[in-house]
C-alpha cells in the first residue's frame, strides 16, 4: 500500500541539515560493545530532541531480534527501530568511535560510524537519509567525517555537500518524475 | 520488473537499498520499480516481485522465495549494486 505512493514521497521529508543537529553528532566516543554503541547514537537522538530513553532501547532490541545486519556498509552501522511513541519527531544522529566495535557482521565489521534513525512514518526521512548516503558513499567524504575533530565540522560538511546537490541538481525532482512515469 | 528492496523495518535500510538499485538500474538501462519491504510483509510480497535485494543474513532469515535474491554486503556502494543487478538480470 504504502509502495504505490513511494514514488512521489520519495524526494519529501526534510534535508538532512533539518534532520541532523549538531547536538545530535558525537565523535570519538568509546563503547565497550555494540549494545554501548547503539546506545551513544540513541542518546544522541534523545539530546537533540528527536527522541525518549524508550526509543534507544527499542534500537538495541531490534539488532537483538534481527541480527547485524544494520551495518550497511565496511564500518558504518544505521541503527533504528520502527516508528514508536518513544519517537517525537523524525531524527538522525551521528556517533564516530575512536576504537572500531564490532558488531557480529560478517563483513562489514568492525564499526566506526553509528547512525541513529528515528522515523515517525515510512517516508518522511528519506530525502535525508538518501543525501547522507550518497555522502558516505564517497571515501573521502566518508573519512573526513570519521576524521572531523569537532561537531560543527561534521555540519559544514553536511551543509556544503547538501548545497553543492541543490545547486548541481536543479529539476532533479522533475528528471525523477518523468522517470516514474515512463516505468 | 518488479525488484523488492528487504530489510528488518523497511524504512532504514531498504530505503538505501532502494535508492542504490535506483541509480545502478538507470546506469544499466533497465526498467524496474523498486519496492520496500520489511522481513514481516517480504514473503507475500515475494509472490509478485522479480527479484529480492536483502542482506546475506536477512536472506537466510527469509529462507526460500520465488523470485531469485541478490544479496549486497555493502549497501552504499554502487559498483556492488551494478555488478550484481547485471549478473543477475542483465
Amino acid at each position: 500500500m504504502s509502495e504505490a505512493t513511494a514514488a512521489d514521497a520519495r524526494r519529501g521529508g526534510p534535508r538532512l541539515t533539518q534532520l541532523l543537529p549538531i547536538d545530535a553528532i558525537r565523535l570519538g566516543e568509546t563503547a565497550a560493545d555494540w549494545r554501548a554503541a547503539v546506545r551513544l547514537a540513541g542518546d544522541a537522538l534523545v539530546a537533540s530532541g528527536a527522541t525518549t530513553p524508550a526509543y534507544t532501547d527499542e534500537m538495541v532490541a531490534t539488532v537483538e531480534q534481527l541480527g547485524p545486519y544494520i551495518v550497511i556498509a565496511p564500518g558504518i552501522a544505521l541503527a533504528h527501530s520502527r516508528p514508536s511513541p518513544a519517537v517525537l519527531r523524525a531524527g538522525i544522529s551521528l556517533v564516530t568511535l575512536l576504537e572500531p566495535v564490532a558488531f557480529g557482521h560478517r563483513e562489514n565489521d568492525p564499526v566506526r560510524l553509528v547512525i541513529g534513525l528515528a522515523a515517525v512514518d515510512e517516508e518522511g526521512h528519506i530525502t535525508a537519509l538518501s543525501t547522507l548516503a550518497e555522502f558516505l558513499s564517497d571515501e573521502k567524504r566518508r573519512e573526513g567525517l570519521i576524521g572531523a575533530a569537532a561537531a560543527g565540522e561534521v555540519v559544514q560538511m553536511v551543509r556544503a555537500y547538501e548545497e553543492g546537490l541543490a545547486a548541481d541538481t536543479p529539476s532533479a525532482d522533475a528528471t525523477d518524475r518523468s522517470k516514474g512515469e515512463t516505468s | 520488473m518488479k525488484i523488492l528492496a528487504v530489510c528488518g523495518m523497511g524504512l532504514g535500510t531498504s530505503l538505501i537499498l532502494r535508492m542504490n538499485a535506483e541509480k545502478a538500474l538507470k546506469q544499466l538501462g533497465i526498467e524496474a520499480d523498486v519496492e520496500v519491504s520489511d522481513m514481516g510483509s517480504a514473503r507475500a510480497l515475494a509472490a509478485t516481485a522479480d527479484l529480492i535485494l536483502t542482506s546475506e543474513e536477512l536472506a537466510e532469515q527469509l529462507g526460500p522465495v520465488k523470485p531469485k535474491v541478490v544479496t549486497i554486503s555493502n549497501f552504499i556502494d554502487l559498483n556492488e549494486m551494478v555488478t550484481k543487478l547485471k549478473a543477475a538480470i542483465g
